[in-house]
Formats: structure tokens, sequence, C-alpha cells
């Protein structure tokens, strides 16, 4: 599935985008594996409560289930407005 | 109902007008408008906006849904810039038409609590001394919790 960061998240992974072959069930699975990957992943993800998450567009929550999802995005309390 | 996420600036005075004009049944117009302000320390040299392209439109177009399912509102406008902006310029505008007063006030009131937390885009600013991600406050999450 296609994994997006954006903003502080992007800059500490240092991609806005990559596809990555996961079996995970659901965000927190995902999350785990990718901190288990390499250091930045696991710096980005030291506090999930500074995060935010969005399975195919919409916002959820961490425990959301990813069956039949495409496109997971992480990035910080938004800032619009 | 107009909807834009835009790089470029916008006219408030058209959107305004525009948005304004065409109507018999509605009595009361508010817009708000959105300026990058340098607050801090008077150094500001840029504030840069992020976005998540795929997810914006469908995100605020859920909030100003939402808006004229809980008001009376005749019509409904939102523009987003994303990109560089310089200190003055205008970030974003809203505006409700609605045949009362209230119902207008009230439904840019959420409209500006919903777009500031729940509407994908992360602002930088970019000062002399480096750059840093403006933080999201808890009053801004509190501020969801009054609608």
């Amino acid at each position: 599935m296609d994994v997006l960061y954006f903003a502080w998240v992007r800059e500490r992974i240092g991609v806005p985008k990559e596809v990555v072959e996961t079996q995970a069930k659901t965000v927190t699975d995902l999350v785990e594996e990718l901190r288990g990957r390499e250091e930045r992943y696991a710096a980005a993800f030291a506090d999930l409560s500074a995060l935010r998450v969005a399975v195919d567009q919409e916002l959820t929550e961490f425990d959301a289930s990813l069956e039949g999802a495409r496109e997971v995005a992480f990035f910080p309390p938004m800032t619009g407005g | 109902m107009k909807i834009a996420v835009q790089s470029e600036p916008f006219d408030l005075g058209a959107e305004a007008s525009a948005f304004a004009s065409g109507h018999r049944d509605m009595g009361a117009i508010v817009t708000f408008t959105g300026v990058v302000r340098d607050l801090a320390r008077g150094d500001l040299d840029r504030m840069v906006i992020e976005h998540y392209p795929g997810m914006t439109l469908k995100a605020l177009e859920k909030i100003a849904n939402e808006a004229r399912d809980r008001w009376s509102l005749g019509d409904v406008l939102v523009i987003h810039r994303y990109g560089d902006l310089a200190p003055g310029e205008m970030i974003m505008m809203v505006a409700t038409a609605s045949p009362h007063r209230k119902d207008a006030f009230e439904a840019a009131e959420f409209l500006m609590d919903y777009l500031k937390s729940r509407a994908p885009f992360w602002k930088k600013e970019i000062t002399s001394d480096g750059a840093d991600w403006v933080a999201a406050k808890d009053e801004d999450e509190d501020a969801l919790n009054r609608w």
C-alpha cells in the first residue's frame, strides 16, 4: 500500500511517500513494523499522541483496520485556517 | 457551494461580491479572512503551507456540508491557499449566506474551528533563525467540543 507522510513526519522520515508491502491488520500493526525498520521511523513514531492518521484519505484512529486499504497517511495535528 | 484549494492569491472583494450576489432570500452574508501574521518576533520571512492533495477537497466539502446540515444556509464558500505566503497575505476565506444573521455567524465560526483542526493543512514559519512547524494548540481541539 501507499504510505504518505506530511509536515515534520515527512521531514523526519525523509520521503513524502513510499510503497510498503505489509500484512499489517491495523494502523498500529503497521506503525510497529515501520518502527522496527530504521531509527528514523522509530524517531518519527516515538509518540503516537503527537500524530494523526488517515486511511484512504479519511481521518481515523490508530486501531483502525487496514483491510482493503490502499493509502495510509501519517501527519502531525493539522494547522489549517 | 464553492470550495477551492489553490496556491495563487484570491481577490477578497471579488469573491465576496460574487458570493453575495444572486440571492433574493439571504438576509445575512458573513465573511471571514485569515491572514499570515508576524506575531512572535517580527522576523517572519514567510509561511509555507503544506497540504494533502488527495484529501483536502474532500475534507473541506465534508466540513461545509456539515455546516449546511446544522444551520439554515443558502450558500457556503471556502477558499484555502497552500505554498509560500508572505506576512500580510491572505491565507483563506470562508463565507456563509443565510436568511438569518445568527446562522451565518455561527456557521462561519464552525467552519473556522473545523478548518483549523480537521482540514489537512500544516503551516511552517520561516524566520531568519530557521524554520519551525506551527504546533496545533489544545484550545483549537477544545474549540470543536462546543459544536
